[in-house]
């Protein structure tokens, strides 16, 4: 009987590619008028398995069914006219035309060859409140927030493919908390309008808040599927990483016995320093051996704060000063003469040259502060590669790899390495274990505590609460672009999560 | 009211700085001298740079797809010379001026094909394109060749009374530009071809994925610069009653300049022909004025035309980075 | 063993344009009788290969120039524009004739110079790198686009070229001064020398320093390498800058070569050339890697396909278009299309044009 209420039904989904097994044996299963969430950790399957739905890979074996019907997804059109429509976390619209146009473009109404703008306008506006949104369809998309864009993808989405299914990946990963609310009560009227929806996320109190029912996958495998309702987020947790807790708390003791090592040098001294529509005044103090964790939701001022300690930004107002030195010239390459160095947030845009090599990768930052006519001639350069690829773990068959055809996991102990290699003062890692698996977020959370007990500072900031409670000796709570509050690192999440939600 | 105008700004204010620096040109121009305030003077304008506005028109469309086309030169010059090689064997004109047409077009249609399959940089096809056709041209002839044809010459004499006052008057050939413009604004406007255009300029793999017929369009946009740079021939060809492989030297950057100044970005995605019409226009000025004044000679030209240009952009990377900061 | 070596070879990044070379090279061997044949005369050598040499020259240097500014991403399409001004001011300097002023015949012919040899030099160089700089600070401080911001100067450089000139044509007598087009030093052309000294400093700076790994990173990921303390404004005011002084010498040598200096006409369409010879060696328009060496084979390329094209008589007219035949071939070489078919076809594996210069 359930089975007549699945719109969507996947069974034993298997593909794999050169060297690895993407999906096993995955069932997936969505019914009408539900939001499913698809959970797990990075290479667990989640992305190939949407792929094989919109038609965009072609599974090796298993069985797709559209209301109890087989179907064979032969293309992303294809999809569409099924049914199956899919929106992504890049939106993926032109924000140069209007908002009619990017909900009607490709079938817009025409009237003797040409567009029929009056009616393509009025159906656009039509389509969005029948999602209770009201905005000028007339204007370019551009003018609107990341938001207001996506739900217009999601519209267009709707609009061309009569939709049953509909996809949203990673919808809510920038948009702030009122956004995503927007975003949420759009959800739950396309659920009522009985459209099955597969929300894949990585923010558990979104999934507890909006989904009905969530399936884990693990390593290409399927976990299980579970009622929201009885599955606690503990147990949640503990499925997704396969792990259970007694390695995660051994962590809390390195960081305890760090605690001790603590000397009382102050390394970073910022006063009052703030940036007109970026950063509110901050005060904000380190010492030597100290890891700060700065926590906050999306878009409170976290990498606005690094971004300033750095120098990327200048500051309009306030002081910093970086071990008693004063900085008066606010640049990375000033930064880096002083001893600070930034893992940024956005490792492809702002941290890796996918086209050079390890090596080069790794000795960038080191070379930019020798400057042009100091260079590290390349034998230097090889063992200074080699040194941190054993110390850090890189898998790699050799220095000369392009840093592109590493993993995230592996590209980002790449960056590690080229600001480790600077024995930087300050060390501040913007989401450093963003995208990475497991394993190797364990590795770089030990690696953190490591270097503070030998005496360096590390600014850590992360999404994700547990990481920053178990590694961090104070807590830094940011919340709309200022310092909402301040605690120890032994402090209760709860606190935490109350001062970030901004209820202290 | 206020977030209105804010909004007009926002959309309109490139073109509508355009337009203003263009009476602004015009007007210090007049008032600098007199003769320049005849109604004949702004009517040579067109007279003048119909060939550089037609190239422009379909200049801009290649750059709306972030692209570029530098072999419009070397089509109009190809344009004349086969034209008067044609017309000089008996080829009927009625005949020889579709031929054309199908010609550019054709250029434009391969050139849009090896960018579009084999990925290769437009910069460089465009290069390739620009040396075949001034090469096929000089292969036709090392020298200019007169056009007697009588089509051509009662085209190029007769003159058109417009009725402004006074014995105002244009050229028949002088009106395929702005009748181009005409289309053109319709096609970038009204039709899907045009709007998918733009969508191409600003985001392609967007276009994509929105189902637009990306590679279509593309391909198409410079089928429409070749056809515009063989019409430009064909009026340039009847303005000068000759053909010659050397017309048109350097256009194309007289070309991308006027579509620069008139506000499309050469990463595409903004900007439109009206105001490509008005980087002419002000191209157009600079050398009346130029002309009027009579003792600075041509060469001046070029470097009002480059410091404009210097002037337009900085005016624009400033609108465009205030944009971004919001 | 030799498998590995061959497969290095083909994965360098001069095995195409070296490749290239060779097939003109051939052809001429087997269909262009006389070809290769060096003479010597009057103390020096001469031939269709010493020819491509000299008047490759010019080419060579601005595509040494050239090929630091596409690697950081951009163009300089002012390169022209910038050999018309150095060659105006030579010309010039010799012979001041500012406005109409009455000159006679005489004085205009002599065989002597107003302005000493070496300043005239200094002051070629200077104006060059002047205008390299301009473009340099529009491109990396005004933040306008390289394409814009070198279009000003070649649109407006002419023009500046012929207030030097009063928009005459100056041809230049003083003989000293053709040294350097149509001197020559052990049996070779001067030029030469002039191109292989530019190019072992540029080599020196890109290999011996950090500059070259900067220029790649910069145009590979500008933002990661801002981000690294990598001073990218520098970068790019540093190529811009180096080509317009590579632009300045290749002045000095057409304009010493052709005994004048057209400011309409001297060294038309070089950027065009210059970028050409960049694409043919293999760096990318994008920019990132790229090889000093395999530009300048670019430029080889493109002056022995047009010597070729004199030697066996192809008129004069003919010529614009079979150069754009070499350009097409020069595509389809280099397309995505025949690369991968190639790479099929050769089981080529991992990095591709992957070892650094």
């Amino acid at each position: 009987m359930s089975q007549t209420q699945n719109v969507l039904s996947m069974k034993g989904i298997t593909r794999s590619f050169p060297g690895v097994i993407a999906l096993e044996g995955v069932d997936f299963a969505l019914r009408k008028g539900e939001i499913h969430a698809l959970m797990g950790e990075n290479g667990a399957g989640k992305s190939t398995l949407i792929k094989v739905l919109t038609g965009v890979e072609q599974p090796d074996s298993g069985t797709i069914e559209l209301d109890g019907q087989l179907v064979q997804v032969r293309s992303p059109q294809h999809s569409h006219s099924l049914g199956i429509s899919a929106v992504y976390q890049e939106v993926n619209l032109c924000t140069n035309i209007s908002v009619a146009e990017n909900i009607m473009l490709g079938h817009e109404p025409r009237r003797f060859g040409s567009i029929d703008w009056r009616k393509m306008n009025a159906l656009a506006r039509q389509a969005l409140t029948k999602l209770d949104i009201d905005i000028d369809v007339t204007q370019p998309l551009g003018n609107y927030s990341l938001a207001i864009q996506q739900m217009v993808a999601i519209t267009r989405s709707l609009e061309i493919s009569n939709a049953r299914i509909l996809i949203l990946d990673e919808p809510t990963s920038s948009l702030d908390v009122n956004e995503s609310k927007q975003l949420f009560d759009v959800m739950m009227k396309l659920k009522d309008a009985g459209i099955g929806i597969v929300f894949i996320t990585h923010f558990l109190d979104q999934v507890y808040r909006v989904a009905d029912r969530i399936t884990v996958l693990r390593n290409g495998k399927l976990v299980g599927t579970y009622d929201v309702s009885s599955l606690p987020r503990i147990d949640l947790v503990a499925k997704m990483l396969g792990r259970s807790f007694t390695d995660l708390d051994a962590m809390s003791k390195v960081k305890s016995q760090g605690q001790q090592a603590q000397g009382t040098t102050r390394v970073v001294e910022a006063k009052g320093l703030g940036l007109k529509g970026s950063l509110e005044p901050i005060d904000v103090s380190i010492e030597a051996g100290e890891v700060v964790g700065i926590a906050g939701l999306l878009g409170s001022g976290r990498t606005e704060l690094a971004n300033l300690l750095f120098g990327i930004d200048a500051p309009d107002s306030g002081s910093l000063t970086i071990k008693g030195q004063a900085v008066s010239r606010f640049s990375p390459s000033e930064s880096l003469q002083h001893g600070i160095a930034l893992c940024p947030e956005d490792r492809k845009a702002e941290g890796i040259v996918a086209d050079l090599t390890i090596r080069e990768n790794i000795i960038l930052a080191l070379q930019a502060r020798y400057g042009w006519f100091k260079f590290l001639d390349t034998s230097t350069q090889y063992k200074i590669a080699q040194e941190y690829i054993e110390l850090l773990g890189i898998v790699t068959p050799s220095a000369d790899q392009l840093i592109k055809n590493l993993s995230g996991g592996n590209q980002q102990k790449v960056i590690l390495a080229r600001w480790l290699v600077t024995h930087p003062q300050l060390l501040i890692l913007d989401e450093p274990t963003r995208g990475i698996d497991v394993g190797a977020k364990a590795e770089i959370q030990k690696l953190v505590l490591q270097l503070a007990a030998e005496g360096k500072s590390i600014v850590f900031i992360s999404s994700e609460l547990e990481e920053v409670l178990r590694i961090s000796h104070r807590i830094i709570v940011m919340r709309d672009h200022k310092k909402a509050a301040e605690y120890s690192g032994d402090a209760n999440d709860q606190v935490i999560m109350h001062a970030m939600a901004g209820e202290v | 009211m206020a977030q209105r105008i804010r909004l007009l700004v926002r959309n309109y204010g490139p073109l509508l700085t355009r337009i203003l620096i263009f009476i602004l040109a015009y007007a210090i121009g007049g008032w600098m001298y007199p003769k320049m305030q005849r109604p004949q003077v702004f009517l040579n304008l067109f007279i003048n740079n119909g060939s550089l506005l037609l190239v422009s028109i379909g200049m801009t469309f290649v750059i709306l797809t972030g692209g570029i086309d530098l072999s419009v030169g070397g089509v109009l010059a190809l344009t004349t010379t086969a034209s008067a090689y044609l017309l000089l064997h008996g080829m009927s004109p009625w005949l020889v001026m579709p031929l054309m047409l199908v010609m550019g077009t054709l250029l434009g249609f391969v050139m849009g094909c090896i960018i579009q399959f084999l990925k290769v940089q437009p910069f460089i096809v465009t290069l390739m394109g620009l040396f075949f056709a001034r090469g096929m041209a000089y292969l036709i002839s090392l020298v200019s060749i007169t056009i007697k044809d009588s089509v051509y010459k009662s085209l190029a004499l007769t003159a058109i009374p417009v009725p402004l006052g006074g014995d105002e008057y244009v050229y028949l050939p002088t009106l395929v530009a702005p009748l181009m413009l005409v289309v053109a604004i319709y096609l970038s406007f009204f039709t899907r071809f045009g709007r998918t255009l733009y969508a191409i300029g600003n985001n392609e793999q967007s276009a994509l994925l929105m189902g637009l017929a990306v590679t279509r369009t593309k391909i198409l946009a410079y089928c429409f610069s070749g056809f515009c740079s063989a019409l430009a021939g064909i009026v340039f060809g009847i303005s000068l009653l000759a053909g010659y492989g050397q017309f048109a030297a350097g256009m194309e950057l007289d070309a991308i300049a006027s579509v620069v100044m008139g506000g499309t970005l050469l990463t595409g995605g903004a900007g439109n022909v009206i105001g490509s019409l008005f980087g002419v226009l002000i191209n157009g000025t600079i050398v009346s004025i130029l002309q009027f004044n009579g003792t600075l000679s041509s060469w001046w030209t070029r470097i009002g035309v480059g410091v404009l240009t210097l002037l337009f952009i900085g005016i624009q990377s400033l609108f465009y980075a205030r944009r971004k900061q919001h | 063993m030799k498998n590995s070596l061959f497969k290095r070879i083909r994965e360098s990044a001069l095995f195409w344009p070296i490749t290239a070379l060779a097939i003109i090279l051939l052809y001429d061997a087997i269909f262009v009788p006389g070809f290769f044949k060096i003479g010597i005369l009057d103390g020096h050598l001469y031939g269709n290969l010493i020819d491509v040499i000299n008047d490759g020259a010019p080419l060579m240097l601005v595509a040494i120039g050239m090929t630091l500014v596409i690697a950081t991403g951009g163009v300089d399409l002012s390169v022209g524009a910038v050999i018309a001004i150095s060659a105006s001011i030579g010309a010039v300097l010799i012979n001041p004739a500012f406005g109409n002023a009455l000159i006679s015949n005489d004085i205009l012919t002599k065989d002597a110079t107003n302005t000493a040899l070496p300043i005239i030099i200094l002051a070629d160089l200077a104006a060059g790198t002047l205008c390299g700089l301009w473009n340099g600070f529009l491109v990396s401080r005004a933040k306008i686009q390289p394409m814009v911001a070198t279009l000003i100067l070649m649109v407006a450089g002419r023009g500046i070229a012929q207030l030097f000139t009063n928009g005459q044509i100056m041809t230049i007598y003083y003989t000293p001064y053709f040294y350097f087009g149509n001197g020559f030093i052990l049996g070779l052309p001067v030029s030469i020398f002039i191109v292989a000294t530019v190019f072992l400093l540029a080599w020196i700076g890109v290999h011996k320093t950090s500059i070259g790994l900067f220029i790649a990173s910069v145009g590979l990921n500008s933002k990661s390498s801002y981000y690294s303390g990598i001073n990218e404004k520098n970068i790019k005011l540093l190529a811009y800058t180096f080509c317009g002084f590579c632009g300045s010498i290749a002045g000095l040598i057409l304009s010493s070569y052709v005994h004048s200096a057209d400011a309409n006409n001297i060294g038309l369409y070089y950027e065009l050339d210059a970028i050409l010879s960049v694409v043919i060696g293999g760096t990318l328009m994008s920019g990132g890697r790229f090889s000093l060496f395999a530009s300048v084979i670019g430029a080889l390329i493109i002056w022995t396909f047009t010597i070729t094209m004199y030697t066996i008589g192809i008129p004069a007219n003919a010529l614009l278009a079979a150069k754009a035949v070499l350009v097409l071939l020069v595509i389809l070489l280099y397309s995505d299309y025949t690369r991968r078919s190639l790479s099929k076809f050769f089981k080529l594996k991992g990095t591709r044009h992957g070892a650094t210069n």
